[in-house]
């Protein structure tokens, strides 16, 4: 099972590290480092690493490696889903999963990995739980702490992790009886030079938010009426699957606060049409150290709906020095460190369709870049289900 | 207020500061200097003087203080033994306490000091708590076993724990279950022997009804556990299916891998023609395909998976090819992945889409995986034949580009493609022959200097071209010039009369100036055959070449159906059985697919019939790997390792070295192809099988196979084969190669030693285990200097057969301990038979008559050796070189047969009737 967890920064410190059983020497980490140098790129370090006498299981999440160390066969998914799952949880707690974040916190970190782990063997990982056993830190707290010496650790038996049902606190009330659900779809979509799709994939969740403490049966009268639109379903734990198989309603008992109820994947045969079309022209002379760019970014026609939020990233060739461009609407900024340019359009109004185009400047005597840019888009669209 | 102040303290007297604290009499300030002292040993600052202070701090109502307390001395408690004993009343005390958070508190904590004096306190309050009334202890006393059992095997036996564990597997809890599960496993993998997790359809039923109820990493314990078990028919085998298939929608992803593996491996046992079976197969793909949208670390993991279920079952994902495209801000780990994938599922409905995509890749920005795609184009070509033409424009085009290593690459890859379709595709050669000044990297020189000499009748400036090569012949590497060579006499026996000059040239510089051994060895089989028989020759460099296989990295099905088995696990992740790395594995128990039943597939039966005389004539005892293994290590050579004897397949032949016994291969060469004729040598026939098959799939294009009466040469050629017994890698830089060979009446072993670390080695020593035969070392192996990096040492060790003797299986085994200085290395391979015949093996003709007639018939054994065409005569002589002495010879309705004896070392007399038809002869011994 896992032995231990280094925390490790993008310069390569060891700011934290946790032993479950004995405790294995900081020089496993060379190993990491070795591949990580091997890697250039901090994305591209490898997850799975042997040692002679260990392997390193790691994950990259918010500019921290989570680096656990295991001796025996153990599943790495399991591994990596803890690792995410810790990481999960400190945001939870801090805010933000930062180095600074956790050093802050480094007392109630330390507490909070002790809590989730036991011998290796994960113990409480539910929120809700780990909040009854240790008080999340706030202002408000360390202050009424420090006036009435009283603890951040609840002395009481976290009751949830003896019911059946471990992700509920047991007698939670709440006045009104009502529940906001959020329903987020989102489209994941390749599309070609010549706009043919390549691939879409649309994946949604279903969020809810704030809830009372009775048993739900929701309907979905949506996917009842044509269940062979979902494609693949997977579920919180708290969602009754024999219900779910048997009559198509989801019956569950919520937890406690925000969560993710069914999380649900529509593949591309199914999907209407791709919001917003791209107009571009990206060309490079040949001889000559410059190019044009130009690119206009318009809505399809979406039931009235407004595109809002619109970035779009390039990665320019390697041979980009810097782009001269005037955009129409938003702000662009390109690093000529990564080449990456990133236009932050906001709202798109159907009226003035907005434009980036300008020169691009390549190093002199380079040859004409081979590869074509890919652009990548993003965008909101504020109540409109994409999945129909 | 944040804890980044008690970082900050870094004056000099910060213990004794601390110190003073701890002791203070406010609670407050008490606790403070505690989260200071916590904080100071997260970051690997040694606190441990403070010891008896922190705790003193144990004994406290504070639920906080105390746990703090706990973190210190699960810490600590090691290096301060004795001090740690103070702490175990509070212990006992604690495991008394009327809340049950408290009592599963201490007993947790008491756990993880690894102590032994505490651990013996510890059996108490263990024991009671795993009779605790509440759940939520005993799941904490569960995991507690199996930490004890980590630290004292042995205790945890004698207090009868491991029982009462087996007891909470039908706990009212689904969570204690779960642990309870969890820790068997755990014990289990150090005891492999034990049969502690024994499974039967009642507790089958208890852990699928947990299963729903407990937490997600319960489930994945519960589900490895449930893998592990064997149903009796296919109707409990979809049972389980049914109830486990549920878990395919949990949101953790490792559940759902857990859970394919389950499914994956009960469902060999489904009857195909079963509607279940078509409904199982079509629930598997949605969630294999919903894994790639996570995380990319959770995406590479799957991806390793899902490449094997796609080698098993092709059918699960056959429609999901889009889900593989690549995305261009995937890490290159996935995308590698993604494209193994693609290539896997590449078939002629959506070859169109796949090499659009792999020639977009080809432009991409990533060197490794642009060579990739267009490696991958090509394995597209070979493996969908009628795409090949598509292919190879494609190749074209990218050429077109002339950027450098795409162009490289392509040629290698056409190189392969004209491999599979000779005479197809000639009309490219010229736009290849245009870049050739491009080429700099040796596998890409390689790859078009072969390609030149294979349609050297073609390319009407070949000579020039090669004479070009010829000029740096010095700088290239050894893999060019192996190739200009061979290319080159090609090219003579093409052309003669123009290029007798160059052959002298490139023959005379293989032969005298290059340091290499392989090179050197070719060089003079090539002038040999030239000189002597140029017909001959031709048929040999010439002969026509057997297609290349269509999928060269498959994986080999048993193991592929042993890594099914572990699916979700890091021997998936490595493809790789986890007796080839797990550390630690004492005789690791090998998993295999239940066989189907209800179908009228039935499993293979091995044949293990070629060594049956010896294996009755010798003294029956056969010990199991286990013990094997045990006497390897009682060598008193060093520190005991233990690491699984290499597997004998997964000996590698280096392809490089083929010939690097250099000119020795040339004298024994008549030898060995007599010796792999031999009746008694099944196994030695054998190994030359695996050796042509590692041959071709190294894919140097220079060789050819030899095919008719060039067979037996081959065979020879490879028999003497070096092998390489120890890769670099598994001997912390020390790589092994060897032969064995017999000259007049002695046995040698000749091994090269090469030095891959970056240290010197040196004080080497070699043991062998007990073998069939005897085989040991009649002199120490001496290495007079010390191993400097990259160096490599031939030494030739004499061997007798005067050890003691031990059946193996199989019977030619040898399992090899080498020292240095620094560690000890264990291999094993096998010793080709002939070397153990010794040259007295000619027997009487009238005993020959009396013995053959003695033999009992279970003592008998047949076999046929295929694809030989020899006379009666020519197989006599060549055995005779052997130490095969034919006894008598007649003919009966046309077909010759030989009566032949050979005695081995240890004086076990072998008779052997050949029958040898045109062709097929067949053996009797």
């Amino acid at each position: 099972m896992i032995h231990s967890l280094f925390l490790i920064n993008c310069s390569g410190d060891i700011f934290l590290e946790k032993h479950w059983k004995s405790v294995v020497s900081k020089s496993v980490c060379d190993y990491f480092f070795e591949a990580q140098e091997k890697a250039i790129d901090v994305e591209n370090v490898p997850p799975v690493i042997s040692t002679p006498h260990h392997y390193l299981i790691s994950i990259y999440r918010d500019k921290i490696f989570f680096v656990s160390v295991i001796q025996t066969e153990v599943p790495p998914l399991f591994v990596i889903e803890f690792l995410h799952r810790v990481a999960d949880t400190f945001q939870d707690y801090f805010g933000e999963c930062s180095e600074t974040a956790i050093k802050d916190n480094v007392v109630i970190v330390y507490e909070l990995l002790e809590e989730m782990l036991d011998n290796g063997f994960p113990l409480a990982t539910e929120s809700n739980i780990l909040k009854e056993l240790i008080k999340p830190p706030t202002i408000l707290r360390s202050v009424v702490n420090s006036i009435t010496g009283s603890t951040n650790v609840g002395d009481t038996l976290p009751t949830g992790q003896l019911s059946n049902i471990p992700w509920r606190r047991a007698g939670v009330k709440y006045t009104n009886n009502e529940a906001y659900f959020d329903v987020i779809e989102e489209i994941d979509a390749i599309i070609d030079k010549s706009a043919d799709l390549g691939q879409a994939v649309c994946s949604g969740s279903c969020i809810l938010a704030s809830c009372p403490g009775h048993r739900f049966h929701l309907p979905l009268c949506h996917y009842l009426q044509n269940p062979r639109l979902l494609d693949d379903v997977s579920f919180h734990p708290c969602i009754r699957f024999k219900r779910w198989e048997s009559e198509r309603v989801l019956s569950f008992i919520p937890p406690d606060g925000n969560f993710r109820l069914i999380s649900y994947r529509v593949s591309s045969q199914n999907l209407v049409a791709i919001p917003v079309y791209v107009k571009h022209m990206i060309s490079f002379k040949e001889n000559s150290s410059s190019g044009r760019f130009d690119v206009t970014i318009g809505p399809k026609q979406n039931m009235g709906k407004t595109v809002e939020g619109v970035v779009m990233t390039v990665h320019m060739p390697k041979a980009v020095l810097n782009m001269n461009l005037t955009a129409t609407q938003g702000s662009y900024t390109f690093d000529p460190v990564t080449k990456v340019l990133t236009w932050d359009v906001g709202k798109i109004t159907p009226q003035k369709l907005p434009n980036l185009k300008g020169i691009v400047n390549l190093q002199s005597g380079a040859p004409k870049p081979e590869e074509n840019p890919s652009l990548n888009i993003q965008f909101k669209i504020q109540q409109l289900a994409i999945s129909g | 207020m944040t804890d980044s102040k008690y970082f900050t303290t870094t004056k000099k007297g910060e213990i004794f500061e601390l110190k003073a604290e701890l002791n203070s009499d406010k609670k407050e300030k008490k606790k403070e200097a505690v989260k200071k002292v916590i904080a100071s040993m997260t970051v690997g600052k040694d606190v441990s003087a403070l010891f008896p202070d922190v705790v003193n701090c144990m004994q406290t109502d504070n639920l906080e203080l105390k746990k703090l307390v706990y973190l210190y001395l699960m810490n600590y408690a090691k290096s301060q033994p004795d001090m740690a004993i103070m702490a175990v009343n509070t212990f006992v005390k604690d495991c008394e306490d009327p809340n049950p958070l408290i009592r599963a508190l201490a007993v947790r904590t008491m756990g993880c000091i690894r102590v032994d004096k505490i651990t013996e306190y510890l059996c108490e309050p263990l024991r009671k708590c795993l009779k605790d009334e509440d759940p939520y202890v005993r799941k904490t006393a569960a995991v507690c076993v199996a930490k004890l059992h980590d630290i004292n095997a042995q205790l945890v036996e004698d207090q009868g724990f491991l029982d009462t564990l087996k007891d909470l597997i039908s706990d009212s809890n689904p969570m204690v279950v779960a642990n309870a599960v969890a820790a068997l496993s755990e014990i289990a993998e150090s005891h492999p022997s034990s049969n502690l997790l024994d499974l039967n359809p009642q507790s089958i039923n208890k852990l699928l009804t947990a299963l729903n109820e407990c937490t997600e990493w319960g489930q994945i314990f519960i589900l490895d556990c449930l893998a592990n078990y064997m149903p009796k028919d296919d109707r409990e085998a979809q049972s389980i299916c049914e109830r486990v298939t549920p878990r395919l929608s949990h949101a953790n992803s490792a559940v759902v891998l857990s859970a394919v593996k389950v499914l994956m491996k009960f469902m060999e046992m489904l009857s195909k023609d079963l509607d279940y079976y078509g409904t199982l197969l079509k629930k598997l793909a949605p969630p294999l395909v919903t894994l790639l949208s996570a995380e990319p670390e959770l995406q590479y993991v799957a991806l390793r998976n899902i490449n094997l279920i796609v080698q098993k079952r092709p059918e699960i994902l056959k429609h999901e090819m889009k889900v593989f495209f690549v995305k261009y801000n995937d890490p290159i780990y996935v995308k590698l992945e993604k494209l193994d994938i693609m290539i896997r599922l590449a078939s002629q409905a959506n070859i169109a889409q796949v090499l659009a995509e792999l020639k977009e890749y080809a432009t991409e920005v990533d060197v490794d995986f642009v060579r990739k795609a267009v490696r991958a184009i090509g394995r597209c070509a070979i493996k969908v034949e009628q795409s090949a033409e598509r292919c190879v424009s494609t190749l074209l085009d990218l050429i077109q580009t002339k950027v450098n290593y795409v162009v490289q690459e392509a040629i290698v890859v056409i190189k392969d493609i004209f491999r599979k379709y000779p005479n197809k595709y000639e009309s490219v050669i010229a736009t290849l022959c245009e870049n050739l000044d491009s080429l700099d990297e040796p596998e890409a020189r390689a790859a078009m200097i072969w390609i030149v000499g294979e349609y050297a009748e073609r390319i009407d400036n070949a000579d020039e071209l090669l004479e070009s090569f010829l000029e740096g012949f010095h700088d290239e590497s050894t893999q060019v010039q192996l190739q200009l060579l061979t290319a080159i006499v090609k090219l003579f026996l093409k052309k003669p009369t123009e290029t007798q000059e160059l052959v002298q040239q490139v023959l005379s510089l293989a032969t005298q100036v290059a340091d290499t051994p392989g090179l050197r060895a070719r060089g003079y089989i090539y002038w040999r055959l030239l000189s002597t028989d140029p017909v001959a020759a031709k048929e040999v460099v010439l002969a026509e070449k057997p297609l290349i296989s269509e999928e060269t990295d498959l994986i080999e099905p048993t193991l592929l159906d042993e890594l099914i088995c572990y699916i979700g696990t890091l021997a998936s992740v490595y493809h790789k059985p986890p007796s080839a790395f797990v550390e630690g594995s004492r005789g690791v128990v090998h998993k295999s697919l239940p066989p189907r039943t209800g179908s009228s597939e039935s499993a293979e039966s091995p044949d293990a019939a070629p060594s049956g005389v010896q294996a009755t004539e010798q003294p029956a005892v056969i010990p199991t790997q286990g013990d094997l293994l045990g006497d390897l290590l009682t060598l008193d050579l060093g520190p005991p390792v233990s690491g699984p004897p290499i597997a004998t397949s997964s000996v590698q032949m280096g392809a490089v070295d083929l010939l690097g016994g250099g000119l020795d291969s040339l004298v024994c060469l008549e030898d060995s192809a007599a010796a792999s004729h031999s009746p008694g040598d099944g196994d030695c026939a054998h190994c030359v099988s695996v050796a042509v098959k590692c041959f071709w799939s190294t894919n140097l294009p220079g060789w050819r196979a030899p095919k008719g009466s060039f067979w037996e040469k081959l065979q020879g050629f490879l028999v003497s084969l070096t092998q390489v017994w120890l890769p670099a890698m598994k001997a912390k830089g020390l790589e092994i190669s060897g032969t064995f060979s017999r000259q007049v009446g002695s046995i040698s072993m000749d091994l090269v030693l090469t030095n891959k670390a970056l240290q010197v080695m040196s004080d080497f020593a070699i043991q062998f285990n007990r073998n069939s035969f005897g085989l040991a070392p009649a002199a120490p192996l001496q290495v007079h200097a010390p191993l400097a990096p990259n160096q490599s040492v031939e030494i030739s060790l004499p061997l007798n057969t005067v050890g003691s003797v031990m059946k193996m299986d199989p019977l030619n085994n040898l399992q090899v301990a080498v020292k240095n200085n620094i560690d000890v290395f264990y291999f094993s391979t096998l010793y080709p038979l002939h070397i153990l015949f010794v040259e007295d093996g000619k027997m009487e003709r009238q005993m020959f008559l009396a013995t053959w007639k003695d033999i009992p018939n279970e003592n008998e054994a047949q076999f046929q050796i295929k694809d030989c065409s020899l006379n009666a005569d020519a197989v006599s002589s060549k055995l005779q070189g052997s130490n095969i002495f034919t006894i008598a010879k007649r003919n009966v309705e046309g077909q010759d047969m030989l009566y032949q004896s050979l005695k081995l070392t240890n004086g076990i007399w072998v008779l052997a009737e050949l029958r040898i038809q045109p062709s097929n002869p067949s053996f009797t011994v």
